[in-house]
């Protein structure tokens, strides 16, 4: 028997999970995350192991997810100092590289230049890429010990050329350890999202470094040898470690997809709205065609707008620990504040003084947790008051994720999910699958590894067909040279938006493949 | 006269996208190069509309193109100059301030950019008050203003001046080189002299934006009405229909979105529907069957919570919004106006009756 290891570093826990080849849940072990992350993540790995008795030499796959990444942006911490070079002059010159960003965060960029380049709509040179400002530029950051530069360039979700060329002159210029980050490869149409998506990518290469030593080392050091070691990213899909050096950003967020793939393995559900219930929170997404749904709206992170790709998910204050409260008016209100971790001592059930969400699923008879006595006190109608209450935040959430009145499946997962009923209006079947509570660590040891292809095309130039069929062949290839075993691969979403204004016929194409891990 | 900086900018730009009434553009890009020229030469000097002397020249400036290039190439740093050159050469004069064409995320931004940049007066003062989709959809039109010679200029400094003997024309002139030149231009159309601005312009339209948008910032912050009543209040605004969004049609035909967007009721229009119709802009509101407002009057869609406005393309299942109407401004509501901008214009089979009286239903 062989066995997989997830790891996830939340903002308090990290949570450790073994499962073996037939994706059966071994052990599974909750630590508090430690302000040196490698510590939480020693102690994690080294209970799952003790209690699951496995044997090291067959782990043969280890995989880490982690917010590392946005609590770095968030709390402004170990953010490397960069450089920030734009291609585009003479557009974009009315709007400089991060004009809108808070003085604190803006320091990171040590220089900024916005040089000639890019191109047109249509592929059409804008202008010529100034070379000689590329390298000045480069040798100007060259000369401050900057180790890392973010190079955006208009219009490079069409044509890269000039993002790459610079690249390469950065490289020549900097030397072959300088990291590089480029907004084709991160960043979606937008000039200034995917710019921002960019530099943040470039500031995050020392969290990057560290997270991933930080796994290998601590495996290593546990006698973990066998095992191949991966990172999850937020489309569901994994990534190598080294990949992971480059493309940091690509980890935010990871922890809400790996719930929703997780809840769509264990009920066997490909199309749904996924609920993870936590303490405090409960977060609602969309598996679709078995992968997380993306945010077609622009995301801000840590006061920064960015278009990177980001599961559609919204969170809103319901959890196992919600407090509870009547009104003076005889209305009952649950959330958003909560008891939090503290619900063993505080709850009702548990011999506390506060009542929870939980309290009011135990009196009304949906769950068999504490004591029971404990809240027999609480009155028939105030416990289905406040139980309406509760419906009716998760319903209107259900329908805020849903794009048409239809009714929708539902998986119901995650530690708090005992206080939602099985009945929801807006839905056809809700599944509660038995393993809800660590659907994340299940999600990170079912991941595929992904490409995704992106382009405008004019249907007039190119027939709708012929242009879809390169689309998937591209998206294919770079699923192929992110890991991806070639047989495995299927195309898994495809896009095309006609644009209003455009001449022609021109539509955004966007295909995404995904197959097993080599 | 006062100075606008940022912090206004931030407020002019939320306000202006609740003019827009459903169009107008996304904020978000023609606020950053506001903000990007204010930072570099400077906060702008807002003057009242009486303070521009009447022989004085006045240029309305404008985006034409598709927002997603202007999403990707912005604007450069010289297009305002060469307006400036371009236009006063023209009429052999300089120019004396700069103004809004209409009120709406992306037009009531640029501008100020201009301002900024040329260090000229921005007028309080546009000529829609609102915003329309169609060029000659102003109140300039109706006061015998052309909007040629219109001056057109790209981020590389190509530029060019129209003159033609159609708004037909000018449409289809300036879309054909706006895609030669990238898809995205900057314009300045219906220059104009100070007492025509004076007599046809809507005054007072940058502040009024102003107002609205540092208001529905602050909607929260009142003690004794609820967020809801005091939005209505400060918008003096006619409240139609409070809803979920059952249903989106869209349909993009001639460069325009059309479309219609379903409403089911919440809180006290439980149980009744509703729709909004639209081409860019929102054209009429209707509450189980009956219209409550259309065109020129303003139907704008606004969330529940944050009293944000909704654009029509961000319109979705599931949202919940309020209808509010506004009244819009009386010239349009003369027979001069509503020929323009009028329900029957849009196609839609109705006559004009002004809001305060179609919304007898509706809540103040």
């Amino acid at each position: 028997m062989t066995y997989k290891l997830g790891v996830d570093v939340g903002g308090t826990n990290t949570d450790a999970t073994l499962i073996d080849e037939n994706l059966n849940v071994v052990a599974s072990v909750k630590r508090h995350t430690t302000p040196e992350v490698y510590d939480g993540i020693l102690a994690a790995i080294t209970a799952v192991l003790e209690e699951s008795g496995v044997n090291r030499a067959d782990i043969v796959q280890a995989m880490l997810g982690t917010t590392q990444c946005t609590n770095a942006i968030v709390e402004r911490k170990y953010l490397a100092p960069i450089g920030v070079l734009r291609i585009g002059a003479p557009a974009t010159l009315g709007i400089p590289p991060m004009v809108d960003w808070a003085e604190d965060l803006k320091k990171i960029a040590v220089r900024t230049a916005v040089i000639a380049g890019g191109s047109e709509y249509d592929g059409k040179p804008l202008a010529a890429l100034d070379e000689a400002a590329a390298r000045s530029f480069f040798e100007e950051l060259k000369a401050e010990g900057v180790q890392s530069v973010a190079i955006s360039c208009v219009f490079s979700t069409v044509r890269s050329d000039d993002e790459r060329r610079a690249a390469e002159l950065c490289r020549e210029v900097m030397g072959s350890d300088v990291h590089i980050s480029i907004s084709s490869e991160i960043g979606s149409m937008g000039l200034v999202e995917r710019e921002n998506a960019t530099i943040l990518n470039a500031a995050l290469y020392r969290v990057a470094e560290s997270f991933t030593e930080g796994f290998a080392r601590s495996l290593a050091d546990l006698g973990v040898v066998n095992a191949k070691v991966y990172l999850s990213q937020n489309d569901g899909t994994l990534m190598t470690m080294e990949y992971a050096r480059r493309y940091p950003i690509l980890t935010i967020a990871c922890g809400p997809t790996n719930s929703i793939r997780g809840a769509s393995y264990l009920s066997k559900m490909e199309n749904a709205v996924v609920i993870d219930v936590g303490g405090t929170t409960t977060d609602f997404g969309v598996i679709q065609n078995g992968f997380p749904r993306e945010s077609s709206v622009a995301v801000t992170i840590g006061g920064v707008r960015t278009n990177f790709r980001m599961p559609d998910v919204i969170s809103i204050g319901l959890g196992g620990g919600s407090i509870v409260r009547e009104r003076p008016d005889g209305s009952v209100t649950v959330g958003p504040d909560s008891v939090g971790y503290r619900i063993t001592e505080e709850a009702l059930v548990f011999g506390g003084s506060v009542c929870t969400a939980t309290d009011i699923a135990v009196r009304l008879g949906m769950a068999d947790l504490g004591d029971p006595v404990k809240v027999a006190h609480l009155s028939e109608e105030f416990a289905q008051k406040a139980m309406a209450a509760i419906v009716e935040l998760a319903e209107d959430a259900i329908d805020a994720m849903k794009v048409s009145a239809e009714d929708v499946d539902v998986v119901l997962v995650g530690g708090g999910s005992i206080i939602l009923p099985a009945e929801l209006a807006g839905t056809r079947h809700v599944a509660k699958p038995n393993y809800g509570g660590v659907a994340n660590a299940i999600g990170s040891a079912i991941s595929k590894v992904s490409g995704t292809y992106e382009q405008l095309v004019d249907y007039l130039e190119t027939p709708r067909e012929k242009a879809l069929e390169r689309a998937k062949e591209e998206a294919a290839a770079l699923a192929v040279e992110a890991g991806a075993v070639p047989e495995t691969v299927e195309i898994i979403d495809v896009e095309d938006v006609p644009l209003a204004y455009y001449p022609g016929n021109t539509c955004r194409v966007k295909v995404k493949a995904a197959g097993d891990l080599r | 006269m006062r100075k606008i900086g940022i912090p206004e900018i931030e407020d002019i730009a939320l306000g202006a996208a609740l003019l827009g009434a459903g169009g107008g553009g996304d904020p978000y890009i023609g606020k950053l190069v506001a903000v990007g020229a204010v930072q570099e030469h400077g906060p702008v000097t807002l003057i009242e509309p009486e303070e521009v002397p009447d022989d004085a020249l006045v240029v309305p400036i404008a985006m034409m193109g598709a927002p997603t290039v202007l999403a990707e190439k912005a604007v450069g740093r010289d297009e305002y100059q060469t307006l400036y050159d371009t236009v006063s050469t023209f009429y052999g004069k300089p120019i004396y301030a700069f103004m809004p064409i209409e009120a709406g995320g992306v037009n009531s931004m640029l501008p100020i950019a201009a301002a900024a940049k040329l260090g000229l007066p921005l007028v309080d003062c546009d000529g829609m008050g609102r915003a329309f989709p169609e060029l000659q959809m102003v109140t300039f039109t109706i006061g015998g203003g052309s909007a040629t010679p219109m001056a057109l200029v790209d981020e590389k400094g190509n530029s060019a001046i129209f003159r033609t003997i159609t708004n037909k024309w000018t449409e289809d002139l300036a879309r054909a080189v706006t895609m030669a030149c990238g898809g995205s231009v900057s314009v300045s159309l219906f220059a104009m002299d100070g007492a025509f601005m004076k007599k046809y312009g809507v005054h007072g339209i940058v502040t009024r934006s102003e107002r609205l948008g540092s208001a529905i910032r602050r909607v929260k912050e009142s003690a004794d009405v609820t967020p809801e009543e005091k939005f209505l209040e400060i918008t003096e605004g006619f409240k139609l229909f409070k809803g979920k969004i059952g249903d989106v049609l869209r349909e993009v035909r001639g460069g325009f979105n059309f479309g219609k967007v379903v409403l089911e009721g919440i809180g006290e229009y439980k149980g009744k529907t509703a729709y909004v119709e639209f081409q860019n802009e929102n054209l009429t509101a209707a509450v189980e069957g009956e219209i409550l407002a259309t065109t020129p009057d303003l139907i704008c869609l606004v969330d529940t919570e944050t009293f944000i406005p909704i654009p029509t393309d961000a319109l979705k299942y599931g949202k919940r919004a309020m209808v509010v109407g506004l009244k819009c401004f009386p010239l349009w509501r003369t027979e001069a106006g509503l020929e323009l901008v009028g329900p029957r214009y849009f196609g839609v089979d109705t006559d004009y009756i002004p809001l305060e009286e179609r919304s007898k239903g509706g809540q103040r």
